[in-house]
């Protein structure tokens, strides 16, 4: 059986994780101190996936860039075209938390939606 | 002049969340002080996830993590005056602040927390040789640039120091269509978190050479290249080991360092160890009625310890200001560091102040494996925790029970050691 080290990126304790793999099922998975580390660690070793966090331009507001990030993790080879719908996209003020920025972004069915109130 | 019961300086996360408990603690009259043009502080260049999973049990941006607290403190009805420099503290509690709008004006507090944060260490801490071209900044001004004002600082990246800040900024250049060469850092152990290595480094092939250092910048206008070289044991270049890499931007991620001028001038004594204020407890520091927590007290890696230090300090000061609990009948334990501990925060507890637990926080000045993180109440061992490794990139902490302070016979000290296996 295949035995994978990874850190858990769940959180900042980046608790280690030893993932033993029995051909393309994840057989047992050790080190973890909480559920986010199990589930990581499966999705890590079969369909890895990250959230993504960029910025994009706007209009009439009071700053001149608003954050964003993907409502949920996208797999981690989306991540460029991820970014790259994002290259020439810009909003109009006002720009609320959770407002949706890009719907369905790079066909992976995630939206990118605002993180800060830009007025 | 004006007066408050409580004055806070600095309107980041710790100015924040002491302000917020202060007033759920009972405190009526409080003003928030912040230098620039919105509350939030670092948070607000932080646009990537991460933070949050200890105070909200989310993984929230920067931005939005802020914005939690922010929208507290509005719903609580919290004074705070932004773009407000202060440029003095008295040890009577005398603040001056400065504004476009109301010019230089004093204010008496009953109470001060100190919430300034910290900023980073400059180029010219480096002693790197070289002209002064355009193209070298700090992680966080870069990251500023990038992520707030939308500006681009280059294309091609060295970065200098593995701190957070430089992990991340290796991450978001990239993400933003620049190459990131390396990234060197002079120790054997990279200063960031294990996670940001993962994801900002491995994920993008990104390599991260320890033991290395920049020993020549190369440029007279812009960056042209940086020389690294491997370096020995005691940190000098090793002859031979140098490698030119042609880049127009270095960002430096070397370290940060509490911002803790006013704290001086007010008298408030300093520890050389975290380069904070020297506190109690009740994160009181040597002044009565002047607290401090946060990134001015000492430098943190988790923003939600910062919450949970400074709803500390504002409960404090709010108790203050309230005449309960500040006149203490015991003595001061001492907390000691030492065997790999570098500093405690805080450094000596009163007893009968503290809460039924005190976290005590710190950092380990070396990498250690298979150790164990002990207590000792004068010379007797009390407690033993075993950690796989703990690294000065990553904060720990040890929990203080005060009903077993308070029924050891003769508590002096407190030591606080880390011993191998």
């Amino acid at each position: 059986m295949e035995v994978k080290e990874l850190i858990c990126i769940g959180c900042p304790l980046g608790c280690p994780i030893t993932v033993t793999m029995n051909g393309n099922e994840v057989a047992d998975v050790k080190g973890n101190t909480c559920k986010r580390g199990d589930v990581y660690a499966r999705k890590e070793v079969t369909n890895p996936t990250r959230i993504v966090t960029s910025t994009v331009k706007v209009k009439g507001g009071s700053i001149p860039m608003v954050s964003v990030k993907t409502k949920n993790d996208i797999p981690k080879s989306k991540i460029f075209d991820c970014v790259k719908a994002l290259k020439n996209v810009e909003v109009e003020a006002p720009v609320h938390i959770g407002d949706v920025i890009v719907a369905d972004v790079a066909d992976t069915g995630v939206d990118i939606i605002a993180t800060k109130e830009v007025l | 002049m004006n007066t408050y019961d409580i004055v806070i300086v600095g309107g980041g996360p710790a100015g924040l969340a002491a302000a917020q408990a202060a007033r759920n603690r009972g405190a009526e009259s409080i003003l928030i002080l912040e230098r620039d043009k919105e509350l939030g502080g670092i948070l607000n260049q932080c646009i990537h996830n991460g933070f949050g999973l200890h105070t909200f049990k989310e993984e929230l941006t920067g931005p939005e993590y802020a914005a939690r607290f922010i929208e507290k403190v509005k719903a609580q009805n919290i004074e705070y005056r932004l773009n407000t420099m202060v440029i003095d503290i008295t040890h009577d509690k005398v603040v001056t602040a400065m504004s476009r709008e109301d010019g230089l004006y004093q204010i008496q507090a009953k109470a001060i927390i100190l919430a300034m944060g910290c900023r980073e260490r400059p180029r010219g801490a480096l002693n790197i040789p070289g002209y002064r071209p355009a193209g070298i900044f700090s992680a966080g001004t870069a990251q500023r640039l990038v992520n707030m004002e939308g500006y681009m600082p280059g294309r091609e990246v060295v970065i200098l120091g593995s701190g957070d800040i430089g992990l991340i900024m290796a991450r978001r250049m990239t993400l933003e269509g620049a190459k990131v060469k390396v990234v060197a850092e002079l120790m054997p152990y990279s200063g960031g978190l294990k996670r940001n290595i993962v994801q900002c480094l491995d994920d993008f092939g990104i390599p991260l050479k320890l033991s290395h250092t920049v020993v020549d910048i190369d440029g007279k206008e812009r960056v042209k290249g940086v020389t690294l070289a491997k370096v020995d044991e005691h940190s000098k270049p090793i002859p031979g080991t140098e490698e030119y890499i042609p880049c127009d931007t270095l960002l430096l991620s070397v370290g940060l360092l509490p911002e803790n001028e006013l704290s001086r001038s007010a008298g408030v004594e300093l520890s050389p160890l975290h380069s904070g204020p020297v506190v109690d407890e009740s994160l009181q520091t040597n002044i009565e009625g002047i607290f401090a927590c946060g990134n001015v007290l000492h430098v943190h890696d988790l923003v939600d310890y910062v919450s949970e230090e400074a709803a500390a300090a504002g409960e404090h000061a709010a108790d203050y200001v309230a005449g309960k609990g500040t006149e203490s009948s015991s003595e001061a334990i001492q907390i000691i560091p030492t065997g790999g501990v570098r500093y405690t925060v805080p450094e000596s507890v009163h007893t009968d102040k503290m809460a039924d637990k005190l976290t005590v926080r710190f950092r380990v000045g070396a990498v250690y494996k298979n150790c164990y993180i002990t207590t000792y109440f004068n010379d007797e061992q009390v407690s033993r925790r075993k950690r796989p490794v703990v690294a000065p990139g990553e904060m720990e902490q040890i929990i203080l029970e005060k009903a077993k302070l308070q029924s050891y016979p003769g508590l002096k000290t407190i030591t606080v050691k880390i011993e191998e296996a």
